[in-house]
C-alpha cells in the first residue's frame, strides 16, 4: 500500500506538476477538479491525505474542508490547503477550520513534499512503502 | 441678520441646518473665551435654557439677538452664521483640532477670528490645505477600498499566482530531473509556454484595467486570431462548460477568458466555439473518451464513431481533456485557399501562421485529394517525428450542384520512442527555411539565418 493522496485542484497545470512530483516520491495520486463534487470523491477514493484549493469552480475549498471536520468519518483526515491567497485572514480561517498546513502558490515542490510527508508521518500513515524521494 | 418668514419645507430644512451650525459655533466660541451658559446668557438677557436649545440648534437665531452674542463673544455676527467666513472659520478651526494631537503648542482657537481678519489670504491657504487634505485622504481610503474589494483585480491576482505556481513547480521538475522522459519532458515545456502566455495575457489585463481613464485601447497587440488561439491555448483546448451545457455555456465561456475585450475576436470565438459545442454534441465527451482509451487513441480506429466524417474525429481527440494518460494531439485546419484558420500547437512541432511552410504540406496535400484521408510521418530537423493525419472535406452539407467549401484538417501526434518508423516512411519537414537547419533541402525556397 502506498499512501493515497486526493488533489482537489483546478488548475490543470498546476495539478500535472503536483501529480508528477507525489507520483515520483512513491505516492498515490488523483485528481479531481470541481469543488462541488469533492465530498464525493473523498468517499469513493479514501485518501490517506488531500490538498485541498481554496479557490475552486463551483465551491469553495474552506467550505469542503468544514464539510469534511463535520462528519465523523472525515474529521481526522489530513488535509492541506492551497491558495493563491496569501493574506493571513484566511490562513487563519483555513487553519481554524481544522487544516493541518497551509500552502501559499507559488509553493516550492520540496517544501510541499516536507509538510505532506510530516503530516503523513504525524497521523502513523507515512512514508508506506516505496517511498523515495 | 435679517430673519425671513419661512413657508418653503426644503427652505425650513437648510434654514435647520443653518440654526445647527449657527448654534455650534456659538458654543464653541463661548468654550474657547471659557464664558459657562450662564455667563454668556445673562450677558445677552436670555435665559440659560434658552442659550442652551439655541447652541443646540433647537432654536433659530438672527437679528438682534445674533448681533449681541456675537458683540458678547468678541466676533462679527457673520463669524457666527453661514456664509465664507464662516467657512474660514469652520475649515480653521477643524485644522487645528485634527492636527492637535501632533502639534507641540495649543492653536489658539480663541483667536482664529483675528487670524482671518489681519491675514485673509494666510487663511485661505490654510483653508485650501485642510479641504485638500480631506480630498486626498477619501482618495486614499478609496484607493484601498479598491485594493481590498476590487474583484476584477482579486480575480486578476488569484489567476496570475497561480500561473506562477505552475511554472515555478514544472520549472523545477525540468531543472531537476535530468532523466525526465522525453514525453513528460515535452509536456512540462508545453505546460509552461500555456502558462507564460496566459500570465502575460493577465499582466496585460490588470494594466489595462489600472489604465481605464486612458484614451481608448485602440493599438492592440494581437490579431483577433491570435487572441482567440490564446484563449483556446489557455484552456489547453478543452471547455468542460461546454462539454457539459453545449452552446449554451459559450458566452459565458468567453466572458471568464482573459484579453477577450475585443469585439473581433469575442465573434472569432464564438464562431470557433459554436463548432466545438457541434462536436461536443455530436460527439459527446463520456463516450468518446471511453472509446479513445479502448483503442489507444488511434485516430485509425476510431472512424467508426464518425459516421463518415474523418476531421469530426481528429477534433475530438484535439479536445480532450488535457490528463497525463491523453496522448497530447496537435491540430491544424486550413480553407481551400491555404489559409490557416485553425491551430492547436503541439510542443516540438512548429505550425507556421502565415505563409507556406513544410510543416502544413499535409494539409494542401489533403485539399489536392478531397475526401481520402492520409496518413505520414513528418520529421522535424531536432529528430523529434510525429503522426499526421489528415483530410480535407466539404465545411458543410452541399446543395446539388453547388460548389463546395473545402476544409483540410490535420491531427498530429508525437511518435512514441519505441515506434520503429523506416526512413521511406518518413517526410523531413522543418519550422520554414528563414529558421531550418536542414542542408541540402531540395525544397529550400530562401536561405537560413542558422547557416
Amino acid at each position: 500500500m502506498t499512501n493515497r493522496i486526493l488533489l482537489v485542484e483546478d488548475e490543470a497545470n498546476i495539478l500535472e506538476a503536483i501529480t508528477f512530483i507525489l507520483a515520483r516520491a512513491g505516492m498515490e495520486v488523483r485528481s479531481h477538479g470541481n469543488g462541488a463534487t469533492a465530498l464525493e470523491e473523498v468517499k469513493r477514493y479514501a485518501p490517506d491525505l488531500i490538498v485541498l484549493d481554496v479557490m475552486l469552480p463551483n465551491r469553495s475549498g474552506l467550505d469542503i474542508l468544514r464539510d469534511l471536520r463535520s462528519d465523523p468519518a472525515t474529521e481526522a483526515l489530513p488535509v492541506v490547503m492551497l491558495t493563491a491567497k496569501g493574506q493571513a485572514k484566511d490562513r487563519d480561517t483555513a487553519l481554524g477550520l481544522g487544516a493541518d498546513a497551509y500552502l501559499t502558490k507559488p509553493f516550492s515542490n520540496s517544501e510541499m513534499l516536507e509538510i505532506l510527508k510530516r503530516i503523513l508521518a504525524e497521523h502513523g500513515t507515512g512514508l508506506k512503502d516505496g517511498g523515495a524521494g | 441678520m435679517v430673519q425671513t418668514n419661512i413657508t418653503d419645507p426644503s427652505k425650513a430644512a437648510g434654514r435647520s441646518a443653518t440654526s445647527a451650525l449657527t448654534g455650534s459655533r456659538i458654543r464653541q466660541r463661548r468654550s474657547a473665551l471659557g464664558l459657562r451658559q450662564a455667563d454668556l446668557a445673562k450677558a445677552v438677557d436670555i435665559s440659560p435654557s434658552y442659550l442652551n436649545l439655541i447652541e443646540h440648534g433647537r432654536r433659530r437665531i438672527g437679528g438682534k439677538l445674533l448681533i449681541d452674542i456675537a458683540r458678547a463673544l468678541s466676533v462679527e455676527p457673520a463669524t457666527l452664521s453661514s456664509g465664507a467666513d464662516a467657512t474660514v472659520f469652520d475649515a480653521l478651526h477643524k485644522a487645528a483640532s485634527d492636527l492637535r494631537p501632533l502639534l507641540g503648542a495649543e492653536p489658539e482657537l480663541d483667536r482664529i477670528d483675528e487670524l482671518s481678519g489681519r491675514f485673509p489670504g494666510w487663511s485661505a491657504v490654510l483653508t485650501q490645505q485642510q479641504k485638500r487634505i480631506i480630498a486626498l485622504e477619501a482618495m486614499i481610503d478609496s484607493l484601498q477600498d479598491r485594493f481590498a474589494n476590487d474583484p476584477v483585480l482579486a480575480e486578476a491576482m488569484h489567476e496570475i499566482l497561480s500561473s506562477v505556481a505552475a511554472i515555478r513547480s514544472t520549472a523545477d521538475i525540468l531543472a531537476r530531473e535530468p532523466d525526465l522522459e522525453m514525453q513528460w519532458r515535452a509536456r512540462f515545456h508545453r505546460n509552461l509556454h500555456e502558462e507564460a502566455e496566459r500570465l502575460s495575457l493577465r499582466a496585460t489585463q490588470m494594466l489595462r484595467h489600472f489604465e481605464q481613464q486612458g484614451e481608448s485601447q485602440d493599438s492592440t497587440v494581437s490579431t483577433a486570431q491570435e487572441t482567440v488561439e490564446a484563449m483556446f491555448d489557455a484552456a489547453s483546448h478543452h471547455f468542460p462548460a461546454i462539454e457539459l451545457d453545449g452552446a449554451a455555456a459559450i458566452d459565458a465561456v468567453i466572458d471568464r477568458a482573459a484579453g477577450m475585450e475585443d469585439r473581433a475576436a469575442r465573434d472569432l470565438a464564438g464562431d470557433w466555439l459554436r463548432a466545438y459545442a457541434e462536436d461536443a454534441a455530436r460527439l459527446p465527451l463520456a463516450e468518446f473518451a471511453v472509446e479513445t482509451r479502448k483503442f489507444g487513441y488511434d485516430p485509425a480506429r476510431l472512424l467508426h464513431m464518425g459516421q463518415g466524417d474523418v476531421a469530426l474525429i481528429m477534433r475530438r481527440l484535439a479536445a480532450l481533456p488535457p490528463q497525463p494518460d491523453v496522448p497530447e494531439f496537435g491540430l491544424a485546419i486550413c480553407d481551400a485557399s491555404g489559409a490557416l484558420l485553425f491551430r492547436k500547437r503541439i510542443n516540438g512541432f512548429s505550425i507556421p501562421r502565415f505563409g507556406a511552410g513544410c510543416p502544413i504540406w499535409p494539409l494542401y496535400t489533403a485539399l489536392t485529394r478531397p475526401l481520402t484521408p492520409s496518413v505520414m510521418v513528418l520529421a522535424m530537423p531536432n529528430g523529434l517525428q510525429f503522426h499526421g493525419w489528415a483530410v480535407a472535406q466539404p465545411r458543410t452539407v452541399m446543395g446539388f450542384g453547388q460548389q463546395p467549401v473545402m476544409n483540410a484538417t490535420m491531427l498530429l501526434q508525437l511518435c512514441a520512442e519505441e515506434e520503429s518508423v523506416t526512413p521511406e516512411e518518413v517526410l523531413p519537414i522543418g519550422p520554414g527555411c528563414h529558421v531550418c537547419p536542414r542542408e541540402g533541402c531540395t525544397a529550400r525556397r530562401a536561405a537560413s539565418v542558422l547557416t
